[in-house]
């Protein structure tokens, strides 16, 4: 029932999207699986819209269409955006890979990019994603080092490469400050449900953690673990509103570079198919102020943030072993993007069972 | 950490009870409302607006009640008064709420909102285990106990809850006793648009003091099932609820505690635990039979 709704809603909000400039050059179309309004991940993603318009004004015209279910669903918005003269379509999850691979090969003309995808069945497809990992680095880091009890709890959204990496590199972060470190894992299997992740968060804590990272996103488990007195990670934005003694740190995602840099390749007729994997370098990430944590923890943070801004380390870097025990990096090993991209297993330490 | 977790799942049940009781007492006047989603976010925006506009947020849950049932007036007026098909203005509504609420939150994204203060009695709130449980939470979820008891005494013990039953048993017998049908049936909807303002004002202003878009995420849609469950009776609509809550809640706990089981199952637990228990009612075919409001979604149009 709830899908036929959500459907509905899609329905409904394709009726009404959109501002229509007199004398736009390019028009950008963007999809987003939660609302606008989620002050996450979804937001952000809207943020670079806005810089995108604030750059370009007359000469872009934008739509979007937000709270779209991925699957089937998703590939009737993404082919009504491409029907109704949108230059670039900016599919902002992970769910719409298939959906806009099969719309983008009936649309050759259209400009097709996928953020955290792999697939890229057509010259018109590009991918581009974040390595928001590097950030969850430097937050197993500081979890490690401000934890009482020895152990995170981590609220997950849905068993993709992307939130398994993220899991992943938190834990290597917090072993290089204390190899014993706990993680406790709780999968929402939502992306978006304030109710659900404060449930979450409640059972994270009554089990005996201290500190809160999330990857879903809203700012419920903030919100949960500021009334509960313990610290906790801001996801996408920065956060520290709703915990002004509680955040430590967020991962907080730029878009807006990119999405300007593609939209003026349209432009400029010079847009090819890419696979951009922007992370701190880039500035693609940025880490939110780091609070509410003792001066010798935000050193190390700061030193951490900086060796990978630099490029100097990569949080998959050898030793590295699996959780079954098996070996995964040798010593001084890096991991390549493409195993990254696919990650399926956990790394040793990780308090819980990879839904296959 | 039972404690925690009795709690916890309290707060889960709490919204979707409210919401369902009222549903009930909608349905139990022969009226399908497909909206409780659209009242529900409504009551959600108001309830914060208002209580951070005014920062108390018990005019918040004033608003939010007030809203909701103006909101399920536009439903009444176009279902009993215009006659129109009651599930899709319903399903209109639901969408038509989402959207309005969206529009008028929009400056709220991202403020942190006014929580509703915890009771608290010295000497009973510290009881070991009870404490917290009986006399410490949020008054809603005393509100929500009350709602409950109240409307079961009302349509079960009462000579108006008779008159609203019978209402929804068979409109045409009703209005040839001289039973307005119409005013009970608009009486009825405003009462369900109330709960269903009032559980989303819980949403925003205790179970996640923020406001955030499409925030009630599906639980309108939890209280109309739950009121199919309860096979129309306020009762079991409370054991319906915390069972949901229950399950919600434990399979977090069960997922924090790795046991290895697939947490795509576990997610899928409380709405399997739905699905076989209405199996296990439909079996009992006079009992369905005997609960379910006769004239349910079928409009009516005096003859006069």
């Amino acid at each position: 029932m709830k899908k036929t709704i959500l459907s509905l809603a899609a329905a409904a909000a394709v009726m009404s999207f959109g501002t229509v400039a007199a004398e736009a050059k390019v028009k950008a179309c963007w999809i987003y699986v939660g609302p606008i309004g989620d002050f996450g991940y979804s937001y952000q993603h809207h943020q670079g819209l806005l810089e995108a318009k604030a750059k370009f004004g007359d000469e872009l015209e934008t739509a979007y269409l937000e709270s779209v279910p991925e699957g089937a669903d998703a590939e009737r918005a993404i082919e009504r955006f491409a029907r109704s003269g949108c230059n670039i379509i900016f599919a902002t999850s992970f769910g719409y890979m298939d959906p806009l691979n099969k719309v983008a090969g009936k649309f050759p003309d259209v400009k097709f990019e996928h953020a955290t995808g792999y697939k890229r069945e057509h010259p018109n497809v590009a991918t581009y994603n974040s390595k928001f990992h590097e950030g969850r680095y430097v937050q197993g880091v500081i979890a490690a080092k401000e934890s009482k009890a020895g152990v995170a709890g981590y609220i997950a959204s849905f068993p993709i490469p992307e939130v398994v990496m993220g899991i992943n590199a938190f834990m290597l972060g917090a072993q290089s400050v204390n190899p014993d470190f706990k993680v406790k894992v709780v999968w929402a299997n939502t992306w978006f449900d304030a109710g659900k992740e404060a449930d979450a968060a409640k059972a994270l804590i009554d089990q005996g953690v201290d500190i809160i990272t999330q990857h879903t996103d809203s700012t419920a488990p903030m919100q949960v673990a500021t009334e509960r007195g313990i610290k906790a990670f801001g996801q996408a934005s920065d956060m520290i509103k709703f915990g002004p003694t509680t955040q430590l740190t967020s991962i907080v995602d730029d878009w807006g570079p990119y999405y300007i840099e593609r939209i003026q390749e349209v432009i400029d007729g010079t847009w090819k198919q890419s696979d951009v994997w922007g992370g701190m370098k880039e500035g693609h990430v940025v880490m939110a102020p780091y609070a509410n944590m003792s001066d010798e923890t935000k050193k190390l943070a700061e030193e951490t943030e900086a060796k990978i801004k630099s490029g100097a380390f990569n949080p998959f870097t050898g030793p590295v072993t699996k959780q079954d025990g098996t070996e995964w990096l040798k010593a001084g090993e890096v991991a390549q993007d493409s195993v990254l991209l696919g990650l399926n297993f956990y790394v040793k330490g990780v308090d819980d069972k990879l839904p296959q | 950490m039972l404690e925690g977790i009795l709690l916890t799942i309290a707060t889960a049940a709490t919204p979707l009870l409210i919401a369902a009781v009222g549903e009930l007492v909608v349905e139990r006047s022969g009226v399908l409302n497909l909206g409780v989603e659209g009242m529900m976010v409504m009551g959600a925006v108001t309830g914060f607006g208002v209580a951070l506009a005014t920062g108390s947020p018990w005019l918040g849950v004033l608003a939010a009640i007030i809203v909701g049932a103006l909101f399920s007036l536009l439903f009444g007026f176009l279902t009993l008064t215009l006659v129109t098909n009651q599930v899709a203005t319903g399903l209109a509504l639901t969408l038509l709420g989402l959207g309005l609420a969206g529009m008028l939150g929009e400056s709220f994204v991202g403020l942190p909102g006014v929580k509703m203060i915890y009771i608290y009695i010295p000497g009973l709130t510290d009881l070991p285990l009870v404490g917290k449980l009986f006399f410490g939470q949020d008054p809603l979820f005393y509100v929500s106990i009350l709602l409950t008891a109240g409307v079961a005494y009302f349509l079960f013990k009462t000579r108006a809850g008779l008159t609203l039953r019978s209402v929804g048993d068979n409109h045409a017998s009703a209005h040839a006793l001289g039973i307005k049908v119409i005013g009970i049936r608009y009486m009825a909807v405003m009462f369900g648009g109330a709960c269903a303002g009032l559980a989303g004002a819980y949403l925003s202003l205790v179970y996640t003091p923020q406001w955030n878009e499409n925030m009630t995420a599906g639980r309108g849609w939890i209280a109309l099932a739950l009121v199919v469950f309860a096979s129309w009776r306020p009762w079991r609509v409370l054991a319906g609820a915390y069972l949901f809550g229950a399950v919600s809640i434990g399979q977090l706990h069960a997922q924090a505690l790795g046991i290895g089981v697939p947490s795509q199952l576990l997610s899928s637990l409380p709405y399997l635990a739905t699905v076989v228990v209405l199996v296990l009612i439909s079996r009992n075919r006079r009992l369905t039979m005997v609960n379910t409001p006769a004239s349910l979604g079928r409009p009516f149009v005096p003859d006069r």
